[in-house]
């Protein structure tokens, strides 16, 4: 067993072992000041060593060859019914990896601080959750992708129906169901290609780039796939889930849900959908683009009526609705079937689990500091001059509206950049004005992108400071240690996209031979 | 014509030994002075226990008793269906044994020992039996006893009216299936599967629509022991009326023969039927996953009864998932009868458990609501976690697996045999399934209020048999759910 694979196996095992270990009473010595302290502070070490485990995998990964998978482990585990425990990781899965672990651990952290009700509890559903989006992305067996997948819906419901704000069961409810609805869909498809392909190997079937499989079979498998993995995403209209999931849902959840249970739905078509019915991809692209395009749009005038004055907006439906836009653009990416917007896609992917997850942070402390997060109670009509009251939250948050926003030399804006310009030349055979309309509605959706992100900004951070405002307090200590790695990040990807882009473009290209752009 | 038949004592044994364990409870009933009634329930354990030891010398799966002498067939054969089957049974009924002790006071121990003990001898039998005569024996030994079961509760009336409703229902379907199985010997001119299966398509013209009757006739008693839509009606009053551990010993031991007997007939008896009974078990499948569970989320949490009323309708969901890897097999799919035990195993182990729970909250909330359950973590963490994960196992998400895999199994037979349509519906079933699981395991996790009224005393620990029962079932769960392979090795051979 090499150092990769040991890393690999660690990542997966460990937050599953670390969720267990969790309910059970804590050993002597390891006591802490209290049960709670205990072991929230469990939950700390398990998700720092995923992340140490995570940046040392980064480090053994052979960077000069990303479009191989690397720490492959492959062990049979069902083999009545051809299941294996086949993991690895290459270009597009190692930054998702790496994401899942860094977000896991920002929120352990901020859970140690914030010190949630029945923390035992809490801390095994986020390591669970944790686990099982690690899972996912180092999943190379169809099946073993799919236990995965689900592994996170029931932490899920638990952490938005257990800890959330208002209208929580309902939010749980409408999360749960759709999600699965959708992937007991996604698996037919799956055990589809699995009985005509004859294996449910990931690397073979996508080295195979669906031979063996006739075209309506690739037809029916991206059709109950897609239909998965878009409401996991979530594509328009299959959304109406996320805004209430998100504004009900505690801070934490919010972050992992927007970071990387989103991820798992555009991952899911990048590495499944792509490679492994290309045709089928080839047939649905127009429309997977045109839903995509009608998202982005749908996002940002949802965006643009919640941030207007006395529209009872609240802060966290509008991120959750902006994050359906932002995710129309990984949509459009893929959708392009090219090198250059599936690099984009993978790359808004993890721009959006940044920039997301930082917002999401910031209006947790901002609802922590002000206890709203309804935009007309926190800003009235003036605005609510955050600038001025804690200026260093203030300022922050503008930071991550602006990179969402898509601002050159923020990671939001490559990854857009990259998909719009894939739609400029679709691959062959798709037609071109389609995709030129679209380019030209999500190029109008940017600017109404950044015109709610900006009237947000106007809104909450600016205004007078009044005499009967008091100050906030500013960013504390934990508050920094969750949020500067993210920050840090988002500059560091919008100044050098190279970070992401040299190790998904081998990988890609290895998905999509023969496509020249 | 030599009629006498051999019999090899070692085959039988198992149906045999649960057979003498019952006389020898209802013997000892006699001479066990009141206060020693206790006993009767640990010779019923020990005798399952015997019966369950009697399938080791059998694993080889080769033996066969009851043969005709010129080579026309076997009455009885211990293959591997026959052994996975009978070990479920004596398994579930042992789980039942177990967690119905103590015995309820307004319960007559005898009788309930003797019944349940005849009625398992009927289900160990009902696997191995090759024609269809011994089926229909095995299969009615199952059920008569499954009638004063239901009724025997002392000095209440629903007991025996849900009793009569199952006993009218059940006999009309015995005798449907009977004028059935005459019309297959009328046509095929045997009783054995092996002839009737040769025998049947190459009976004369004239008697093929008689042998097509005959089939679907046969067909019908089957879907009655198993719930299949629409013979599902008795289903709820049954287990509503009866005592717990007899709807848990029906939702799982009887079904599961039910399903045996289905799989025994078509597969072997009416292979070349297929184009008969696949279309019309898949219809039935559909149906009857899509009644259960419909009616499974209308149940009320706060109503009376609804804990029980939702496993009965969960268990007849659950049935209709079952049929489907037999209509599948209709279509050639390899591994369909595997899958079909492989996800009666996994039923089995985590039913009876969350029957095993209830029946421990039952002693404590006679009222069997759902809303008994709120808040159970606090008071039993243990139960608690177990009754979760058995019911997440049901619904087939993760931290279940087992029964995410055993419905993988299902669903692959169904893709493998291109009932594409069938799978969509199964799909949409889970979907509507996972609502009411979910909802009661969220139950358990709430919280109470600070002060509840209604739960002054600190709750009494379960019953160590109770608590035992509980255990096994969640350990089988919890192995299988690391080692699916334990079970899921069943589709990748021929059973039969």
């Amino acid at each position: 067993m090499t150092t990769a694979q040991a890393l690999l196996a660690a990542l997966v095992v460990l937050p599953l072992l670390g969720s267990a270990a969790a309910l059970l009473p804590a050993p002597p010595g390891l006591r802490g000041s209290s049960p709670e302290q205990a072991v929230l502070r469990h939950g700390v070490t398990v998700t720092g060593a995923v992340l140490a485990a995570a940046i040392a995998l980064l480090a053994v990964f052979d960077h000069d060859d990303p479009g191989r998978m690397q720490a492959t482990t492959d062990l049979p585990w069902i083999p009545a019914l051809g299941i294996r425990l086949h993991l690895g990781v290459d270009g597009i899965s190692l930054p998702l990896v790496v994401l899942t672990a860094l977000l896991g651990f920002l929120c352990a952290l901020y859970a140690y601080a914030t010190r949630p009700q029945n923390a035992a509890a809490y801390t095994a559903l986020v390591l669970l959750l944790e686990g099982g989006t690690l899972a996912t992305f180092a999943a190379l067996d169809l099946v073993l992708f799919f236990l995965a997948f689900e592994t996170v819906l029931i932490p899920m419901y638990f952490l938005i129906a257990r800890w959330g704000g208002a209208g929580r069961e309902p939010a749980a409810w409408k999360f749960v169901l759709y999600t699965v609805t959708g992937s007991v869909v996604m698996l037919l498809g799956l055990l589809l290609i699995g009985v005509r392909g004859g294996t449910f190997d990931m690397v073979a079937l996508a080295e195979a780039h669906g031979a063996g499989l006739s075209h309506s079979t690739q037809l029916i498998a991206v059709l109950a796939i897609g239909l998965g993995l878009a409401v996991k995403t979530p594509m328009w209209p299959l959304h109406s889930w996320l805004p209430d999931a998100h504004t009900a849902a505690p801070t934490t959840g919010s972050v992992l849900l927007a970071g990387v249970l989103l991820k798992m739905g555009t991952y899911g078509l990048v590495r499944i959908a792509l490679p492994i019915a290309p045709d089928g991809m080839h047939t649905f692209a127009p429309y997977l683009a045109a839903f995509a395009v009608t998202g982005i749009i749908y996002g940002s005038l949802a965006c643009l009526a919640l941030v207007r004055t006395r529209a009872g907006g609240d802060l966290k439906r509008l991120i959750a609705y902006s994050s359906v836009g932002h995710m129309g653009f990984v949509l459009l990416g893929i959708s392009t079937l090219t090198a250059t917007g599936v690099n984009g896609a993978l790359f808004a992917n993890v721009a959006h689990g940044l920039i997301t997850g930082l917002l999401f942070f910031l209006v947790g402390a901002v609802r922590e500091r002000t206890g709203r997060t309804d935009l007309d109670a926190l800003a009235g009509t003036a605005g609510a001059a955050l600038y001025g009251r804690t200026p260093r939250l203030g300022g922050l948050l503008a930071f991550a509206a602006i990179a969402s926003l898509g601002l050159p030399g923020l990671a939001g804006f490559w990854g857009e950049l990259l998909a719009m310009l894939g739609a400029w030349h679709p691959a062959d055979g798709l037609s071109r004005p389609a995709y030129l309309t679209y380019l030209a509605l999500a190029g109008l959706g940017t600017l109404l992108t950044a015109a709610y992100l900006l009237l947000m900004v106007r809104r909450v951070c600016m205004g007078p400071a009044g005499p009967y405002e008091a100050p906030l307090p500013d960013l504390r200590a934990h508050e920094y240690a969750a949020f500067t790695p993210l920050a840090v990040l988002t500059l560091a990807a919008g100044l050098w996209p190279a970070l992401v882009l040299n190790l998904t473009d081998p990988a890609v290209q290895h998905l999509l031979p023969g496509v020249a752009r | 014509m030599n009629l006498i038949q051999s019999v090899d004592w070692v085959t039988i044994a198992p149906p045999t030994l649960v057979a003498v364990t019952a006389v020898a409870v209802l013997v000892a009933d006699l001479f066990l002075p009141a206060a020693r009634k206790g006993w009767l329930g640990a010779m019923t354990v020990a005798g399952l226990l015997l019966a369950g030891l009697a399938l080791l010398p059998l694993r080889a799966g080769d033996r066969t008793s009851f043969c005709l002498p010129d080579g026309g067939g076997c009455g009885y054969a211990a293959d591997t269906f026959a052994l996975v089957v009978q070990l479920l049974v004596l398994a579930g009924a042992l789980l039942t044994a177990l967690f119905a002790q103590p015995v309820d006071r307004d319960l007559p121990q005898g009788e309930f020992w003797f019944l349940l003990l005849a009625s398992a001898a009927g289900a160990t039998l009902l696997p191995a039996s090759r024609d269809l005569a011994t089926l229909i024996i095995a299969l009615e030994v199952t059920t008569l006893p499954a009638y004063a079961l239901v009724a025997l509760r002392r000095g209440d009336g629903r007991g025996p009216e849900s009793a009569l409703k199952f006993f009218l229902t059940s006999v009309t379907a015995t005798a449907i299936t009977l004028l059935g199985v005459s019309f297959v010997y009328a046509a095929a001119g045997s009783l054995h599967f092996s002839a009737i299966g040769t025998a049947l398509p190459a009976a004369d013209d004239r008697l093929a629509t008689l042998a097509q009757a005959g089939v679907a006739l046969t067909l019908v008693g089957f879907a009655f022991k198993t719930a299949a839509v629409p013979f599902h009606f008795w289903v709820q009053d049954t287990y509503t009326g009866a005592p717990l551990p007899v709807a848990g010993y029906l939702s799982v031991v009887s079904k599961t023969a039910g399903i045996a007997g289905l799989i025994l007939v078509t597969t072997l008896a009416f292979p070349g039927y297929g184009g008969l009974w696949g279309p019309v078990l898949a219809v039935l499948a559909g149906l009857t996953m899509t009644a259960g569970n419909v009616a499974a989320l209308r149940t009320d949490p706060a109503a009376p009864d609804s804990a029980v009323r939702l496993l009965a309708w969960s268990s007849v969901g659950q049935a209709g998932y079952l049929l489907v890897p037999l209509a599948a097999a209709a279509y050639g799919a390899e591994g369909a009868v595997g899958a079909a035990v492989a996800y009666a195993l996994m039923y089995a182990a985590v039913n009876l458990g969350a029957f095993a729970v209830a029946s421990h909250l039952a002693r404590r909330h006679p009222g069997h609501r759902l809303t008994d359950y709120r808040g159970l973590y606090r008071r039993h963490p243990g139960a608690a976690l177990a009754l979760g994960f058995f019911l997440l196992c049901l619904a087939g998400l993760p931290p279940g697996v087992i029964g995410l895999f055993a419905k993988v199994a299902v669903f692959s037979a169904a893709v493998e045999a291109g009932l594409g349509v069938l799978a969509v519906v199964m799909a949409l079933n889970v979907a509507i399934a996972l609502f009411y699981y979910l909802r009661w395991t969220a139950l358990l996790f709430e919280r109470t209020g600070r002060d509840e009224p209604s739960d002054p005393a600190p709750a009494p620990a379960p019953a160590p048999t109770v608590r035992l029962a509980i255990g096994l079932s969640a350990l089988a769960a919890l192995v299988l759910s690391v080692l699916p392979q334990l079970v899921l090795t069943l589709t990748s051979g021929s059973l039969l």
